[in-house]
């Protein structure tokens, strides 16, 4: 049995040691909200926070995960509370959607470490999660947003 | 009628349906008595408990529908968007795409078959229950309002739709219900959020691939690598012994691991010893499609237009301008990799599935499980992409075929590697086009002589028993210019693997040979793009708008220092629309490369439903046509895609995105499509601009291929 902290609950899975955190979140515990996009960390679908910092979870074998804390899209907030979600409604950025989790997971870790991000700092910590949509300037204005809304400036 | 069984059950009384207690229908907590749903039509279900629920007949794949389609029902039905609950309809005939022929989202048609029957569907419904209010009252139904679901007298008494529902239920269908005219619409063109995005921003929206049924077993499948190819023998001796495998199945598409998990079903389908025949494509490369192409091209094709004579007015012509242009094989990528989650039951079957086609995966799988599609029942998802690629059924046989073979549902999903060396690719295309002026300078004559393989003739062969495919000669045929000669036709050259509709389908193709060679006439004729196209479109004031306003938004011909403009125009699906791009070229240490900085597009799509949603598939579309412009094509060595996932088939990301403006026309033609043109123009607009800066000429994609240093 592996041990994980995934939104904030304490669980016990039996899988394969080696088995991607994305196949455990996915398939044994039902959070399908984390998607499978590339199995390769090229495409960015499958981001969470493991200990508040973006991770592929496609490449990351549960055994490696330890007690670092792990959130998904679906422990992000409750009721789509996030400053992200939040402008990520206000906004309407998703299409297909397939790609969302993955970059307001991505997004939201770049507003921890950077309040204020510039064009920069958002095409650096987007650059690896893909859209086949093409949201990407909803993506930029939203992030934008949600600095404001995480600011109070509301 | 139907073939579904959920239908079958259904009354039919003056063209109204009843249907009291459908399955799958639970009495809502607040109702006292049976909740009983009634069914003016195909697409709603008003229920006693003021329940609306529209049944979305097209496929959410990104492009609006789940919104735009209650849209059109809520203006007339008399209703907020709020109250409507979309659930996506099951196959069947009543739901087919007048437009296409079939139960199909595509061909950005979802707005335009919807446009005036999901209106009268609203409008029908709405009569019903007014006049139902109104028998109750004794007024003249006519002199009854409503609003937000709720039908008020003249002497201000209420009743709900959920009150009426039953009475309008027993009520003669009204033969023919005046629509709204443009004038009075309240919601049809005015911006409203999207229904999926909550959903989409928490994780809950359901996608193909997020399907779980109780007992289901997960399953990887192993693909021929040689397009076209099969299963010689195979050993699956390893696999078996796998932890958590449950059974291996040969399938009419490959070798088919089935374990309690995708991760351990993918481990052991890695550790099968399979020997493939090859097939017939054993030898296929680029070259020798390439060869096969230039080959086919010395045929006569199927004519697609023919104004004049254009063959005689360039062979008397004072100046001939003549070029070839290629283009590659492409892959669709969508996010979500291909899946299908079957439950297939000796009396019957379920399939779960992201699909842009509910009829033809229906008979798919029926045909698949030995059953009759009746008892095959379709639950359409939320798509993970679509741009064509779930117009294809190639991922549903070996779902159901192992469900069939285990006795149980099973998941079964594509890797991303097996998704891009298994696609039915966008068609390469080898294309002639010549341009005759005469004396005096004057554009006489356009020949375009277009080889390829045809989609269509695959896809829907009847169609192409008769007439040109024309998914082939988008852009062409329609060539808007006024030169008295005009000549289209296509040449239909099979390359031995299957090729498929792919976001604006032959557009993407002949917009870039029609737009780019524009500007090679342009300079030819001593011209500015602009003027010269302009003074071509005279007679095309709809054209000549969205020209205009481009044109003038973007400041054309004066871009910023070092920056470039092009300028490209199409109609498509009944949307006009023009593009200017502003580009650089890299001299730091990407020397070369092309980096596109803005994108202007100018639109007139008629009447927009959901304007924001407008907007969203303009810049969808731009990024989408980016992607294959810098660096789509597919390679194959030996009948096999060399390109297996995003690091060998590049797309657009953050860092690639340009800004793009949007201009659309405001206007109550008739809506046009909107979900793909805007892919058309921007390889054209993009390769006008880098001959505007470098005096190359770029006739053949992608820009990768090139170097520009």
């Amino acid at each position: 049995m592996t041990k994980l902290n995934v939104n904030g609950n304490a669980v016990e899975v039996d899988v394969d040691p080696e088995t991607p955190l994305l196949w455990v979140l996915r398939d044994t515990m039902g959070l399908t909200g984390t998607k499978f996009g590339c199995g390769m960390a090229l495409c960015g679908a499958c981001t969470v926070h493991l200990d508040g910092q973006p991770v592929r979870s496609c490449q990351i074998p549960v055994s490696a995960i330890g007690d670092k804390p792990v959130t998904t899209i679906e422990g992000l907030s409750k009721d789509r509370s996030h400053p992200v979600q939040k402008a990520w409604i206000e906004h309407d950025v998703p299409q297909c959607g397939y790609c969302q989790s993955g970059q307001i997971m991505s997004a939201s870790a770049l507003l921890e470490a950077k309040p204020k991000p510039s064009d920069a700092d958002i095409d650096a910590a987007m650059a690896g999660n893909i859209c086949r949509c093409g949201t990407y300037q909803r993506i930029r204005a939203a992030i934008r947003r949600a600095a404001e809304i995480k600011s109070g400036r509301a | 009628m139907s073939a579904n069984p959920i239908f079958s059950r259904r009354a039919f009384v003056g063209g109204l349906v009843i249907a009291i207690s459908l399955p799958g229908c639970k009495p809502s907590p607040k109702s006292s008595g049976e909740l009983k749903v009634i069914e003016p039509n195909a697409w709603l279900r008003i229920g006693t408990d003021n329940s609306i629920t529209f049944l979305c007949d097209k496929t959410e794949m990104g492009q609006g529908v789940y919104t735009a389609l209650p849209m059109l029902i809520a203006e007339e039905l008399g209703v907020s968007l709020e109250q409507i609950k979309v659930e996506f309809a099951p196959p069947g005939d009543q739901y087919i795409n007048n437009l296409i022929g079939g139960q199909i989202t595509g061909g950005s048609t979802s707005v335009r078959d919807g446009w005036e029957k999901l209106r009268k569907a609203g409008a029908t419904a709405r009569h019903l229950l007014v006049s139902a209010a109104a028998d109750e009252w004794g007024v003249d139904p006519r002199s009854c309002k409503v609003a937000n679901g709720v039908i008020l007298s003249p002497q201000f008494k209420k009743l709900t739709f959920g009150e009426v529902a039953e009475a309008a239920s027993k009520l003669p269908a009204p033969k023919d219900v005046p629509l709204k005219p443009a004038s009075q619409f309240t919601m049809i063109g005015k911006p409203q959020r999207r229904k999926d995005t909550p959903s989409k921003v928490d994780g809950t929206a359901v996608y193909g691939i997020d399907v779980k049924l109780p007992g289901m077993l997960y399953a990887a499948l192993a693909q021929s690598p040689t397009l076209g190819g099969s299963v010689k023998t195979f050993n699956d001796e390893k696999a078996r012994t796998m932890p958590g495998v449950v059974a291996v199945v040969l399938t009419s598409s490959g070798v088919a691991v089935a374990a309690d998990s995708w991760w351990r079903a993918k481990k052991a389908r890695d550790a099968l010893t399979i020997e493939w025949d090859a097939g017939p494509n054993a030898a296929l490369n680029d070259a020798k499609i390439t060869q096969m192409l230039r080959k086919g091209a010395a045929g006569e094709g199927r004519v697609a237009r023919n104004d004049g004579d254009a063959a005689a007015a360039i062979k008397g012509a004072a100046r001939v301008v003549r070029a070839d242009y290629e283009l590659p094989l492409l892959a669709h990528a969508t996010l979500e990799p291909q899946n299908c989650t079957a439950d297939v039951r000796a009396d019957g079957a379920d399939i779960y599935v992201p699909t842009q086609v509910q009829q033809i995966a229906q008979a798919t799988a029926a045909k698949a499980a030995g059953l009759d599609p009746k008892v095959v029942n379709v639950h359409t998802t939320f798509l993970g992409g679509g741009f064509g690629r779930r117009l294809e059924v190639d991922f549903i046989p070996a779902a159901v075929e192992v469900s069939k073979a285990l006795k149980k549902p099973v998941k079964l999903v594509w890797t991303r590697e097996d998704d891009m060396t298994h696609d039915a690719y966008r068609p390469p295309a080898f294309d002639q086009v010549t341009g005759a002026f005469d004396a005096k300078g004057k554009l006489i004559a356009w020949n375009l002589h277009l080889t390829g393989p045809s989609i269509t003739s695959r896809m829907f062969p009847s169609v192409t028993e008769k007439m040109v495919d024309p998914f082939a000669v988008e852009a062409a045929a329609n060539y808007p210019y006024d030169v008295p000669n005009v000549h289209v036709d296509f040449q239909q050259q099979e390359i031995g693997i299957n090729v498929g509709y792919w976001r604006s389908v032959s557009h993407a193709l002949n917009c870039f040979v029609a737009e780019s060679f524009m500007d090679e006439l342009a300079v030819a004729a001593k011209k500015n793009p602009y003027e010269f196209r302009k003074a071509l479109l005279e007679k095309q004031p709809r054209f000549l708008k969205v020209l205009d306003m481009v044109a003038k938004e973007a400041k054309f011909g004066y871009p910023q220092r070092g920056h470039f403009h092009g300028l490209a125009v199409m109609e498509g699906y009944g949307t006009y629309m023009a593009q200017v791009v502003e580009v650089s070229l890299d001299t730091g240490p990407n020397a070369g490369k092309i980096k596109v900085h803005r994108v202007w597009c100018a639109a007139d799509c008629g009447q927009q439903i959901n304007p924001d949603t407008v907007v969203a598939q303009i810049e969808s579309s731009i990024i989408f046509g980016l992607s294959a412009l810098l660096w789509g094509e597919i390679n194959l060595q030996n009948g096999r895609v060399q390109q297996t996932n995003f690091d060998s088939y590049r797309v657009a990301r953050m860092t690639d995105a340009p800004r793009i403006d949007c201009y659309v026309i405001d206007s109550t033609e008739s809506p046009g499509g909107i979900g793909e043109p805007a892919t058309a123009l921007v390889a054209p607009a993009v390769c006008n601009a880098i001959f505007s800066g470098t005096g190359r000429r770029l006739r053949s994609l992608p820009l990768s291929r090139h170097r520009l240093a």
